[in-house]
């Protein structure tokens, strides 16, 4: 080991508990960050599979401007025809059909305005969770004709309960007027509270026949085997829709597109959370900082000394750097371990985040969460400790260059 | 020939609101393996041409040449290479590394000199060995007596074959035996390496080593003996 390094780390000890305490603050930064990232990273993993699942898949299949207007009108008139494009397309996973209308649904006592989903039941099963967040009651099968699937706020909003009748009046895609009367067959809750307040399923063939559809969907939901392949999905199947009927232009929107609050959330939360490490890692440089002006304040004697046996000003910057390096590394190692281990234990066991909150609930974050340990999530903040403590460390490595050997050796 | 040329060297410093003329006109020649002693009263700027003549301080006016070099047109980093190449240091109070051991402290400016490891190692060993500190390479500053330490600074000073060793009062915190040991053994080097010495001090038993004893008083040069060897 050479001698400056063996000073360095020498010097460290010289005071346990100051270098002590300064190695702890970086190491529980270095913690901290590994675990909120693997948190935040792997909430985002958690956020967007909730959302999509529930809700618009990786990528859909419409009509032009559906997305905005969502006129019946706007339809994939042969769905078949773009079936048969997912089916050759590679990465996706499964696709189902879907057709909305905004219908008044009533009740004996009560009348709303909801969104009237006709789903393939058999096909939605391996596209969202609808199946799953049945609470009461049971999931459609295809041959329920007049039965329906009503969002938990709802039917409380309505006042129903399973085997109630309501009546669903709307406008067909010829204009004309579509009523039908249905039974609760089953209540769900998704826990995104928009959803379950507005939304009631029934089959697509019931829907195909009430609203006069003609065998034509509003969507074709696919979903790719991993979010990583929705891109080139949508690609293929642009190129495929394109090829198709110019007079009913249709497109492939990804899940970005769909939802693009989603994404906004994501930004949102990135944001507010890399303020928090920056404060976070400011308050460690300060300690760095302080650590190393009380070394210099202590030891200005000693600096003298060495500049009088011939040290240069640049030496003595390289000493206090390789000091400060050392107090660095050990504590991002120590913290790097540490976050890691923990983070571990949690993404095996998951956390159980009770009441969670409002905004979580309109994500459909689950009550128990898990955080993702990653390459990213564990050099990320780490890095960033790194560069911000050597910066801070420069500016007493390099305060010292100023001593003049008299002055310093004349302090005691 | 002079190592050292001092030509009307002044120095004043501020104290509050009161001008303190530590040097005041001081010309002296030092010759190459002089033993020299500067002594005078406190305050009569022994410390200060000590420290200007090591290029620690400098001079408000006048002429410093120390081995050939003008040191009022040196930058700092030329006057640590000066002090690191041509100067070795002894101080009252030692001054050693309290982090590193007896050997690591005098290779430490060997260290800086860019000498290579096992050479270092060798050197420093051998100097220790010189100045009776053989037993004792691995043991830290606090772990030594006064004398050792002293013996420690003067085997550090030393070991990079300076032109010149400066020592500030060495004797000032050690008892009179070993005063005068840490004297002989310095006195030996003078003569065996022909490295010159340059004391400042008050110490009646230092003046009698010295084979020159020039006398400050109120930063002025008062009296310049030559002793018989």
């Amino acid at each position: 080991m050479s001698i400056d390094i063996k000073m360095a780390w020498r010097n460290i000890w010289r005071n346990p508990r100051r270098s002590i305490l300064t190695i702890s603050a970086i190491a529980f930064a270095s913690l901290l960050l590994v675990f909120m990232l693997s948190w935040q990273l792997g909430s985002y993993d958690t956020m967007i599979n909730s959302v999509l699942k529930i809700h618009t898949g990786h990528l859909q299949v419409q009509a032009e401007g559906y997305k905005d207007k969502r006129s019946i009108r706007l339809v994939v008139p042969k769905p078949t025809a773009v079936s048969a494009i997912l089916d050759k397309t590679p990465g996706v996973a499964a696709y189902t059909f879907r057709a909305n209308a905004f219908s008044l649904v009533s009740s004996e006592e009560r009348t709303y305005g909801a969104m009237v989903v006709g789903i393939d039941p058999a096909r939605e099963v391996n596209i969202s969770t609808l199946k799953k967040v049945v609470r009461e009651g049971s999931y459609l099968s295809e041959e329920d004709t007049n039965k329906a699937l009503v969002g938990e706020l709802l039917a409380k909003n309505l006042q129903v309960g399973l085997g109630d009748e309501l009546v669903v009046l709307g406008q067909g895609r010829d204009g004309s007027i579509a009523a039908t009367v249905v039974k609760v067959k089953g209540i769900y809750s998704s826990g995104l509270d928009e959803f379950d307040r507005s939304s009631l399923h029934i089959t697509l063939k019931n829907f195909q026949d009430v609203y006069t559809m003609h065998g034509a969907v509003h969507e074709l939901v696919a979903l790719g085997k991993s979010l990583e392949d929705v891109p080139e999905i949508k690609k293929a199947v642009a190129t495929g829709i394109e090829k198709m009927d110019k007079k009913h232009r249709l497109v492939a929107l990804d899940w970005m597109e769909l939802m693009p609050g989603l994404i906004q959330g994501i930004k949102i939360d990135l944001v507010g959370g890399f303020i928090f490490y920056i404060i976070l890692i400011v308050v460690v440089a300060f300690s760095i900082l302080n650590t190393f002006l009380m070394a210099i304040f202590e030891r200005k004697r000693e600096f003298g000394v060495l500049m009088a046996i011939g040290t240069t000003p640049w030496r003595l910057t390289k000493l206090l750097l390789i000091e400060s390096a050392i107090i660095t590394m050990v504590g991002i190692v120590s913290g790097i371990i540490a976050g890691s281990l923990v983070t571990w234990y949690f993404q095996v066991h998951g956390i159980v985040i009770s009441g969670a909150s409002e905004l979580m609930k309109q994500f459909g974050i689950p009550e128990r969460m898990y955080p993702q340990l990653s390459v990213l999530s564990v050099s990320i903040g780490s890095g960033l400790v790194l560069v911000i403590t050597f910066l801070t460390a420069l500016y007493p490595a390099l305060k010292v260059r100023r001593l003049r050997p008299v002055e310093a050796m004349r302090s005691v | 020939m002079n190592i050292v040329e001092c030509t009307n060297v002044k120095k004043i410093y501020q104290q509050d609101k009161l001008e303190v003329r530590a040097l005041n006109d001081v010309s002296l020649s030092i010759k190459k393996g002089d033993f020299i002693a500067i002594a005078g009263p406190s305050g009569s700027g022994k410390t200060t041409l000590l420290n200007i003549i090591g290029g620690l301080d400098v001079a408000d006016s006048g002429r410093v040449l120390v081995d050939g070099n003008v040191l009022s047109t040196m930058s700092q980093t030329e006057l640590a290479t000066l002090r690191l190449r041509k100067v070795g240091f002894v101080f009252q109070a030692y001054n050693l590394i309290l982090v590193l051991s007896a050997l690591e402290n005098v290779e430490f400016v060997m260290l800086l000199q860019g000498v290579p490891s096992s050479e270092r190692r060798e050197r420093a060993k051998a100097i220790l060995d010189d100045v009776g500190l053989s037993d004792m390479y691995d043991r830290r500053p606090a772990e030594l007596s006064g004398g050792q330490q002293q013996r420690v600074a003067v085997a550090r000073a030393i070991v990079s074959n300076p032109s010149i060793v400066l020592a500030d009062e060495p004797t000032a915190n050690l008892d009179s035996k070993t005063g005068a040991s840490l004297l002989e053994m310095m006195e030996h080097m003078n003569e065996k390496k022909h490295v010159t010495f340059i004391f400042s001090t008050h110490d009646k038993m230092v003046m009698n080593y010295a084979h020159r004893l020039v006398s400050l008083r109120d930063g002025q040069v008062v009296d310049d003996q030559v002793h018989e060897r």
